[in-house]
């Protein structure tokens, strides 16, 4: 008896989200300009980078320098200037984020054996584009200066640093964030979907329908809970998919210890959506609460900067944040092959969310009847 | 001013939407000044769309509308500086106060500075808002923001006024007391329109157009339409006993064009040269005589009449034992408060198996409160209340899983097709297998559904939209049926066959509470709760409430002179 | 009864008219709880979110430091590291009891001294350092490498200056102008003022024009004399001063509470933002215009609005780097010209001819989208 009332109330909620056009959009739009936007255009990469030179030397080691810039597959082009304020001007209007002035004496001192000297200028304004721009410039002169003579007579006692990059050689810079995709896609979708079920019934008066039915309240609960969970798990499937064949991501975990732990996620996200559903009227008011509790939820949870680079009084608001806890799992699954005991770690932490989410979502709904 | 210049002109219009069947189709008419003109017709009618032609903010695919001598199209600023206009929702701001709504259509509408003072008191007065200045236009009750949105409308003194179902969500006092307003206005020469579903409204217009599916129906005065039906309305009396089954047997009658029931008698209309049948076999035998004939009867009557008395919804329903004396909903001392204010203050009554009772009274005086109390929708704060015996609060599912519901809003899922509703329905309630797919092949058969099973409920026309909503509250062969204004807005003939269904279904002993604002249904109850102020301040049959305020000169008061004489002599009694 | 013919109606009366829509709008403001959430409550989230919540700035990032063989010359280099403002260090004999650290995410990378380093290092035999970094996050990783090689850089150096070994054949000196710290609230705060100017002018504009339609209020005004470019304006100006409102109080908030500097002009400041309002309102109510509808509207904003501000304007991510297309797709976005000119004026102080090249593409967009609004809000319905 109630298995059938609860199916049909799940039939029921699959098929209000995939016929209404509003539910479907909101299915298949985000997830399509998420995958597109965020692995090809958000990235912290920095590439095709346009270097202005002064150059006041005239020797062949000023010229070979700005051949291996013009060389590096970093640098889309090399621009000459000889007016000193023609570089404060380019730096300025951001026409070029790096400079590098070279002085008269640069390839005569190289000859001499004396220590010579470049000066690069960048652009403070975007400090984390510029920081990666002097690391790569830097890099180019350190090799320069390993081939000139005096180089080469020292190199044997420079310390040189040699940097192995674990799980991800190459530092593919999808290979992060592809992965980062499948959590956040969950949440998106969970989310809304969930935020606007309870609201989109209340709206249309179809709420006091459902009241009225023999359906106890944990059972509606129930069934607002299984489709979104449904619906996330298909989404996190799509994009296991796409990481591993469209962007090569190397799953080296298990997958079942990522769905496994994919289920504690989804139901504390959808716990979150009930819960901003319960305490909405409209469904412009689920839309805005979700999306004021996205906005923070993305930015503090390690997916954009590493939660140890925020002040310590705000580390600990991470804590009530799933997206935190699944971040690390869908990793560390996919190129880390972390152990079963570290993905039961975070799981612990969704758990006691989807609990709190959705015993004070109950609590909401059945005060709502009051 | 010759009256022979008519206000609006209204010529061979048609405007389509997309691919549908055209909103209007070949309209042609005239309004009048200096009198309401009624623009009549059920959900979906075209009213509305053609009011908004005569605005200028539509402009119609074929045809045209002059306004005031103006086209709609080319001269649309000069008609709107000289019209009034109210819009369904009465077009108010709910954030800002009556004063404040009132500055802002001042100064739109251009009412010269030195005017106001004296005009906000005129009109603050006449629509009696003056004590409300301060308040929120979102907190005001629908009949104050009505007459708010009357006075936004009036603010300049248009020669035109247009009024979009200005009655609907109100209650008959305030619609009443609007009324009274607007055919003041038309003493000074202003031309009123007035939309409405309610065919009672229809017929205190001065004249009409009748709307339908569209097209144009009729266009003169009521009494010219009721004239068609003049010496063809009877009035049976005798009949308290069973009225129900004799009016299906009326119905099933070829002579008779439409039968409803009104009060403790039944109103026929018949076929021209004809009299109603004499049924020998009942005792004492109905008496028959004829009386005024209504709009509403020359309407059905212009459609072709209503349906027949059959409802095989009904016959297939298997008869609850009408013999055990236990009431099946049952009201004990049920009492809701929000903060201090009560709502609802003891409500108390019991409703017999196979009796249909009314719970009437204006808004917000806890008609709703007392129904969403007792299905389950809202705990009593005091009080308790029963459905099939089960106690709402205890064994509220299984309370529930007796009664079926059906809210005005016709709440099903829209975005779902009628056989994905029917099945969810059937789901919930729990059935399954064979029984569920019978229970459906039913509903599909008798509603008509087989062809439309794939469409979207919120696709379909309005009284098929209310068909499924019946289908989907009876799935379950519930004891109890709950109504929330199940007929407002629908055609009259959707409106007939839905109470031949339910006087069926009452028959065959299920029990049914319904709460209603139109007086048409309430005239189908055995007893009737009128509630004001969170009390009962009557109980009884429809005749006794309307015995109860005739008086020499009224000797037979409609119901709704009962509803406003009932209230307003408990409001004196509470003054005094 | 005489109506006077509206052909004839003063200026007064348009003013007039135009006064009261812009009252009953700011009314409304005030008294509706989701504007002030916009306008306000949201913008204070976000600037905290990228005031202290957002860094890009990797101090303190936890590496272990496995010593193979304790000499002074390897105690030496430790301590470089351990002195280091970009690492938190922990120091151990063995590197295996650093990998499972780093496989947990723990540490972000390890630095390791070996045995032979000594010994290599008198010798003159290519002494090397290993790092090894978690390379799931490059961004971090990419740090974490150049801060180590900074790190070693700075050690030779000290050594040098103590006395022993070779100046290096190239010194590379950098100098970053105007953030010289590279302090990345300074760049990510103003960046934000320019998504809380878009929140105001599209979402919250494009909702409230959008429940004038639901709520059939439009329907009245528009069978009112008031003309359809009035309501427009009526609507517009409230707006336009509630986005330059909050962006005030957004940079109050920057300037006094996170510290940023402000090396601009005022008059700099309001231009650029008043410019920017102008395509971020129209494009609100091109939105609310097509939509008629808060959920919609809301939605389509938040896709065509917020998250282009946030993604495709070089705020976090570099234009360059991005694909072809999508660099296309970044010059319609107004943010794309707001967002450097707001960071200069803060960072680097007044640069006109950046910021009159940025206000007149952001004039032309919003031209388009004034013109696109008002083509779809005649005074028709349906």
């Amino acid at each position: 008896m109630w298995w059938t009332r609860l199916k049909a109330l799940i039939v029921k909620e699959l098929l209000a989200v995939l016929r209404d056009p509003k539910g479907r959009t909101v299915l298949i739009v985000p997830p399509i300009l998420q995958l597109l936007v965020f692995s090809y255009a958000a990235t912290l990469e920095v590439t095709n980078v346009d270097v202005l030179v002064l150059n006041r030397d005239n020797g062949q080691w000023s010229q070979e320098l700005v051949e291996r810039i013009g060389g590096s597959p970093t640098f889309r082009s090399v621009r000459f200037t000889d007016r000193p304020d023609e570089v404060q001007e380019a730096i300025d209007t951001q026409k070029f984020i790096a400079a590098i002035e070279i002085g008269p004496s640069f390839s005569r001192d190289i000859e001499a054996g004396q220590p010579a000297e470049v000066q690069m200028i960048l652009d403070g304004r975007r400090s984390n584009a510029s920081q990666i721009v002097s690391g790569y410039l830097t890099r180019i002169v350190a090799t320069l200066a390993a081939d000139t003579p005096a180089g080469k007579r020292m190199a044997s006692n420079a310390v040189s640093v040699v940097a192995r990059n674990w799980f991800n050689p190459n530092l593919t810079y999808q290979w992060f964030m592809v992965p980062n995709l499948v959590a956040s896609i969950a949440l998106l979708i969970g989310l809304i979907v969930t935020a606007l079920s309870i609201a989109r019934e209340r709206e249309l008066g179809t709420f006091d329908q459902l009241m009225v039915s023999p359906l106890r309240t944990h059972e509606i609960l129930i069934g607002k809970l299984v489709p979104p969970m449904m619906i996330g798990l298909f989404h996190i499937t799509i994009y296991i998919l796409a990481a591993v064949f469209i962007f090569a991501v190397p799953l080296r975990g298990s997958l079942f210890l990522l769905y496994g732990s994919a289920i504690f996620y989804l139901a504390s996200v959808v716990g979150l959506g009930l819960f901003i559903s319960a305490l909405s009227m409209t469904q412009q008011q689920a839309i805005l609460g979700a999306f004021l509790f996205m906005v923070p939820a993305m930015l503090l949870s390690g997916f954009a900067t590493p939660i140890e680079n925020m002040p310590a009084w705000l580390q600990p608001i991470t804590y009530v944040n799933p997206l935190r806890y699944f971040l690390v799992i869908v990793k560390g699954v996919f190129l880390k092959d972390i152990p079963a005991v570290e993905v039961v770690r975070q799981t612990i932490p969704l758990l006691l969310i989807a609990i709190v989410t959705l015993s004070a979502a109950s609590w909401l709904f059945r005060r709502r009847l009051e | 001013m010759s009256d022979a210049v008519p206000f609006v002109r209204i010529v061979d219009v048609v405007k389509r939407f997309g691919n549908a069947p055209p909103a209007l189709d070949h309209v042609a008419g005239e309004i009048l000044g200096g009198r309401i003109t009624g623009l009549v017709g059920p959900d979906g009618a075209g009213k509305t769309t053609l009011i908004r032609l005569m605005t200028g903010l539509m402009a119609p695919d074929e045809g045209k509308v002059e306004v005031l001598g103006f086209d709609t199209v080319t001269n649309a600023a000069d008609i709107q500086a000289a019209i009034g206009y109210m819009p369904q929702r009465f077009g108010l701001y709910e954030d800002l106060s009556v004063q404040e709504n009132l500055n802002l259509y001042a100064d739109l509408r251009g009412l010269p500075v030195a005017e106001r003072a004296a005009t906000f008191d005129e009109l603050l007065e006449f629509t009696d808002l003056k004590r409300f200045t301060e308040r929120l236009a979102g907190k005001l009750s629908g009949g104050m923001k009505q007459k708010l949105g009357l006075a936004c409308a009036l603010l300049r003194k248009p020669r035109l006024l247009l009024l979009d179902e200005p009655g609907v969500g109100v209650d008959p006092i305030s619609r009443r007391d609007l009324w009274k307003m607007v055919e003041n206005l038309t003493a000074e020469g202003i031309g009123v329109v007035w939309s409405t579903a309610y065919l009672d409204e229809a017929e205190a217009c001065d004249s009409v157009l009748l709307l339908n599916e569209g097209k144009l129906l009729f266009a003169g005065s009521p009494s010219e339409l009721t004239g068609r039906v003049a010496d063809r309305v009877f009035k049976v009396a005798g009949v308290s006993k069973g009225r129900r089954q004799t009016l299906a047997r009326y119905l099933d009658d070829d002579n008779v064009v439409d039968g409803v029931i009104q009060g403790e008698a039944i109103r026929l209309v018949m076929k021209p040269d004809t009299v109603p049948p004499t049924l020998d076999d009942r005792s004492p035998a109905p008496v028959a005589a004829t009386t005024a004939p209504r709009f509403e009867d020359a309407f059905i009557d212009m459609l072709g009449g209503g349906p027949g008395g059959r409802s095989k919804l009904a016959e297939t329903q298997t008869p609850f034992s009408t013999t055990d004396a236990k009431p099946v909903i049952e009201a004990h001392g049920l009492t809701k408060r929000f903060g201090d204010f009560t709502a609802a203050d003891a409500i108390t009554f019991d409703i017999p198996r196979g009796q249909i009772f009314g719970l009437l009274g204006p808004n917000g005086a806890g008609k709703s409160t007392t129904f969403k109390m007792l299905c389950g929708l809202l705990k009593p704060t005091a009080g308790e209340g029963r459905v099939a015996g089960f106690d709402l609060r205890r064994d509220a599912a299984e309370a529930r899983n007796r009664l079926g519901y059906m809210a005005q809003k016709f709440s099903l899922y829209g975005d779902l097709s009628v056989a994905q509703n029917l099945s969810f329905f059937a789901g919930v309630y729990g059935l399954s297998g064979a029984r569920k797919r019978e229970r459906i092949e039913l509903m599909v058969d008798i509603f008509g559904f087989a062809r439309l099973l794939d469409m979207s409920a919120k696709d379909l026309p309005l009284g098929l939209k209310q068909r499924l909503a019946l289908a989907c509250a009876v799935l379950h062969e519930p004891e109890a049926l709950f109504l929330d204004e199940p007929t407002s807005g629908v055609d009259p003939i959707t409106r007939r066959e839905f109470w031949t269904h339910i006087n069926g279904l009452v028959e065959k002993g299920v029990t049914v509470l319904v709460t209603t604002h139109f007086m048409d249904e309430a005239e189908y109850c055995d007893r009737i709760s009128l509630i004001y102020r969170g009390r009962s301040i009557a109980l009884g049959s429809p005749d006794e409430l309307k015995a109860q305020v005739a008086t020499a000169e009224h000797p037979d008061p409609t119901m709704e002179d009962a509803f406003i004489a009932l209230v307003q002599g408990s409001e004196e009694k509470e003054a005094a | 009864m005489s109506t006077p013919p509206p052909s004839t109606e003063g200026r007064a009366a348009r003013i007039r008219r135009f006064t009261a829509l812009v009252r009953k709008e700011s009314y409304q403001i005030v008294r509706d709880p989701s504007s002030i959430l916009i306008a306000f409550v949201l913008p204070l989230i976000l600037l905290f979110l990228f005031g202290y919540g957002v860094s890009l700035d990797t101090t303190q990032t936890r590496i272990g430091l496995v010593i193979e063989q304790e000499t002074p010359l390897t105690r030496d280099l430790a301590a470089g590291f351990q002195a280091s403002r970009y690492f938190t260090v922990a120091v151990g004999r063995d590197r295996r009891t650093f990998e499972e650290d780093l496989v947990l995410g723990r540490i972000r990378g390890i630095v390791v001294i070996p045995a032979g380093f000594v010994s290599d290092y008198s010798a003159g035999r290519h002494p090397a350092l290993q790092v090894l970094v978690d390379g799931s996050d490059p961004n971090t990783a990419n740090f974490v490498q150049n801060y180590a090689q900074a790190t070693v850089a700075n050690w030779e150096r000290q050594r040098l200056n103590d006395g022993g070994g070779h100046p290096p054949a190239i010194s590379a000196e950098q100098r970053f102008w105007f953030n010289p710290e590279l302090t990345s609230r300074n760049f990510l705060v103003p960046g934000s003022i320019a998504i809380v100017m878009t929140l105001v002018g599209t979402l919250l504009t494009s909702l409230v024009v959008a429940r004038e339609w639901e709520r059939g209020t439009m329907e009245a005004m528009m069978a009112t004399p008031v003309s359809a470019a009035e309501l427009l304006a009526g609507k517009l100006l409230p707006y336009f001063l509630l986005g330059l409102t909050s962006m005030t109080l957004c940079v109050l908030l920057a300037v006094f509470l996170f510290g940023v500097p402000f090396r601009g002009s005022v008059a700099a400041l309001y231009a650029l933002s008043a410019t920017f309002l102008m395509p971020a309102l129209g494009q609100g109510l091109l939105i609310s215009a097509a939509t008629k509808n808060q959920f919609l509207a809301s939605q389509l904003a938040l896709i065509s609005a917020f998250l282009p501000a946030f993604l495709l304007s070089g705020f976090l991510f570099e234009i360059n780097s991005m694909p072809t297309v999508i660099q296309w797709i970044t010059f319609i976005v107004p943010a794309r010209y707001l967002i450097p000119s707001l960071q200069t004026v803060f960072l680097a102080g007044d640069i006109w001819p950046m910021f009159t090249r940025a206000i007149a593409v952001m004039f032309l967009i919003g031209c388009v989208f004034f013109a696109l609004a008002a083509r779809s809000t005649r005074k028709r319905i349906g």
